[in-house]
């Protein structure tokens, strides 16, 4: 489908509001763009050994994808040449006209490098390279601070450096960390990101330092896409566990890409555990869903499909409207449209709140 | 109700089940490495002796910790579940069951040596067959097999399924490799032949780290986190095309919680719509295979608190043939008799009693 053949949403019949908040310009596919941000040596070290992952391929994601581009949406490569999301114009046009978008979210895919000082120093030039190449020409567009968990010094080191742009909306961390996210080695991070109001978000990442699942490493792509929830909820289950909700009630988290329709039963299963086992978590002092209740939000894409359309209405329910962040995911090949994502009708005020609302209050767009 | 279940209502024990239910979770407690003397040779009576091959009790089952031992299932002495006379009192006869299978969670399917782990796992099925089922006539037991060999494996389901009173096979949620690898399917050749399901059970052998971003601290989150592990090899078992390949396999994930599957069978069924390319012997909806192949006990279930919301749970797995009856004896996920969840229709709870346990498990009903 070109971009000709889109449906143009009527603005009258269209939402209010709608706000995406997952949209990935493209980073790695044009490496090259990050060098003037980064120091010599950093950039050499780039260029000779590279962002050394912990997978065995060099150039090459470790589940391959069925699309080009690793799994990119066929129309958007832009005409002139380049990477999908890496012409603005194109997704100007292609995503936020569309779909008349209030604001986008970035959010930058770096890669998990082994060398902290590499990594760190990628993470800042992405922020700089995101002021100055996209929402510096794109009021819509929304920076997301990113950092490498695994070093806190040097994130917090970055979160101050950038903390008072208030293009930054959130700072944006891997879940596949070394330990869980809730030990104390994180905790610097996290407390930075009260101290300036930011919500820490944690998008999916594709490469962590251990296998896929406690039982092995996956085969196929289809396996590892699916598994995506896993960080997720090791992170909100880590996050809850070690008392780190308990510490910082005003911590804001939000998950990103994993779908939502798993998190009702993650907190059952939590509620019930923590009940039975509250002599080893004393530090914990509320029935773990409620912190999900007030500290978790989630994206909604890619949106989770009953055969019966209506069962994500209970889903929704049990999570609680409030929590979700609608998300596209442009310009991957699982891109959510706003139009059909919900296959399910949902309330107005349900709509209004999942589609904008609350992204708006947690991000505080309008301040 | 119909006047059949009028009936059944009568016959309902204090807890709430009807006579005659079957089990499909208990754990029988092996004390000691000692007690598998008897069935061991004099090698490996030494071996177990002087390199102290003892104290193999799974890290994911601390005895002794509240999850694993409800209080008044405590015995003055020893493990619980270590003495038959309890068991039978506080299971077999306290909730009048036709069957209980016993699953006994040891470290002999973790240990790195592998002919550790055959030695000690033939050691404990022999043990079963003459300390357990020989004792009781209602008990019925799991295979316990090593992965480490698994043509090691299938030779030893082979040798213990001649005796019908084994009805199935038992594997530890988080092994060295996911289920599905075609190393494994020897297992499944010789399991399907003989009408074994494979039964999943919680647990690690630690081989990896139980979530992508390490190991959790503390033993509440490995417990939560299990239902990652239960995940993987569901996902793995139909990529992997176990199902094509073994069409009349079934598996049984026990001791995994339940409500955590209508959301995989959501997400699973839409990413093979867009992925399926990469996996063409899937030629099912993921969540008719789940359906189709895959079974789960009851406890620990992790349910929704509102007993209204059981219905629509339900309605979300899209079958009321998928769940097993299992108290986990002697791990604590209720109180006195409500094993049952609030909210389970009648109807429902035949099914999970006793219509889904014997069509899980064949051989249960030739003795039926």
């Amino acid at each position: 489908m070109s971009v000709a053949e889109i449906e143009k949403t009527d603005p009258k019949s269209s939402r209010l509001d709608l706000i995406d908040c997952d949209i990935h310009p493209a980073v790695m596919a044009s490496p090259a763009a990050l060098y003037p941000y980064m120091s010599t040596r950093w950039r050499n070290e780039f260029e000779s050994i590279g962002p050394r992952v912990a997978q065995p391929f060099l150039r090459q994601v470790p589940y391959p994808r069925l699309t080009p581009g690793n799994g990119m949406r066929g129309d958007a490569w832009p005409a002139g040449g380049g990477a999908p999301g890496s012409d603005l114009g194109l997704l100007q046009q292609q995503l936020l006209d569309t779909f008349d978008i209030s604001h986008g979210i970035l959010v930058p895919l770096t890669p998990s490098t082994l060398n902290q000082g590499l990594c760190a120093a990628i993470c800042s030039a992405v922020n700089e390279w995101q002021i100055d190449r996209w929402t510096s020409h794109e009021p819509r567009l929304k920076a997301s601070l990113c950092v490498t968990p695994d070093d806190p010094e040097a994130a917090v080191e970055e979160i101050r450096k950038h903390a008072g742009n208030r293009k930054f909306v959130q700072i944006l961390v891997t879940p596949r960390t070394i330990e869980p996210i809730g030990r104390k080695r994180y905790r610097p991070l996290f407390e930075a990101a009260v101290e300036y109001g930011l919500p820490v978000a944690l998008h999916s990442d594709i490469g962590g330092k251990h296998a896929n699942s406690g039982a092995g490493w996956f085969s196929y792509y289809w396996e590892d896409h699916v598994a995506y929830t896993f960080s997720m909820q090791t992170m909100i289950t880590s996050l809850i566990m070690e008392g780190v909700i308990d510490r910082l009630p005003d911590l804001k988290i939000v998950a990103i890409e994993g779908g939502f329709a798993w998190v009702p039963s993650l907190g059952w299963r939590l509620d019930k555990h923590w009940q039975r086992m509250r002599s080893e978590v004393p530090h914990v002092t509320l029935p773990p869903t409620e912190y999900m209740r007030q500290n978790f939000w989630y994206t909604t894409q890619p949106i989770e499909e009953p055969e019966t359309p209506k069962h994500l209405q209970d889903t929704i329910r049990w999570i609680g409207a409030d929590r979700l962040l609608f998300s596209s995911d442009y310009p991957h090949w699982d891109f959510d449209d706003p139009r059909y994502a919900f296959k399910t009708k949902l309330s107005r005020a349900d709509e209004a709140a999942i589609f904008a609302g609350n992204a708006r209050r947690l991000y505080r767009l309008d301040q | 109700m119909s006047a059949v279940d009028q009936t059944e209502v009568a016959q309902r024990l204090p807890s709430g089940i009807e006579r005659g239910a079957i089990d499909c979770d208990i754990h029988p407690a092996l004390s000691s490495t000692k007690e598998l003397r008897p069935f061991l040779d004099e090698h490996w009576q030494e071996m177990l002796a002087v390199r102290n091959i003892d104290g193999l009790d799974l890290t994911s089952f601390p005895p002794k910790a509240d999850l694993f031992s409800r209080p008044d299932w405590r015995p003055k002495q020893g493990k619980p579940g270590s003495e038959i006379g309890a068991v039978k009192a506080d299971v077999l006869d306290h909730f009048d069951l036709k069957f209980a299978i016993a699953n006994c969670l040891y470290g002999a399917q973790a240990a790195y040596n592998e002919y550790i782990g055959e030695v000690l796992c033939r050691a404990i099925n022999d043990w079963l067959s003459k300390e357990w089922l020989d004792k009781d006539k209602r008990l019925r037991a799991s295979i316990v097999v090593s992965l480490a060999n698994p043509e090691a494996a299938a030779e030893e389901i082979e040798r213990v399924a001649a005796d019908r009173r084994f009805v199935q096979v038992l594997v530890l949620a988080m092994g060295e490799a996911l289920l599905g690898r075609k190393q494994f399917w020897p297992i499944y050749r010789v399991a399907e032949r003989l009408n074994l399901p494979i039964g999943i059970h919680a647990g690690s052998t630690y081989r990896h780290a139980h979530s992508q971003a390490g190991f959790h601290s503390h033993l509440v989150e490995d417990y939560v986190v299990q239902s990652q592990g239960f995940t993987a090899q569901v996902l793995s078992l139909i990529a992997e095309g176990v199902f094509a390949k073994f069409p009349g396999l079934r598996v049984v994930l026990i001791e995994s919680g339940v409500t955590w599957m209508p959301a995989l069978m959501w997400r699973a069924t839409k990413n093979w719509r867009g992925a399926r390319i990469e996996i063409p012997w899937v030629r099912q909806a993921p969540a008719a295979i789940m359906r189709e192949h895959f079974r789960l006990t009851l406890q620990p279930f992790d349910a929704p608190p509102d007993p209204a919301d059981f219905e629509r749970l339900m309605e979300h797995f899209g079958t009321d043939e998928m769940f097993l009856f299992s108290t986990d004896y002697p791990h604590w996920h209720f109180d006195g008799d409500d094993v049952l969840p609030a909210g389970m229709p009648a109807s429902l709870v035949r099914k999970i009693l006793v219509d889904n346990p014997l069509k899980t498990y064949p051989r249960l009903v030739e003795a039926s």
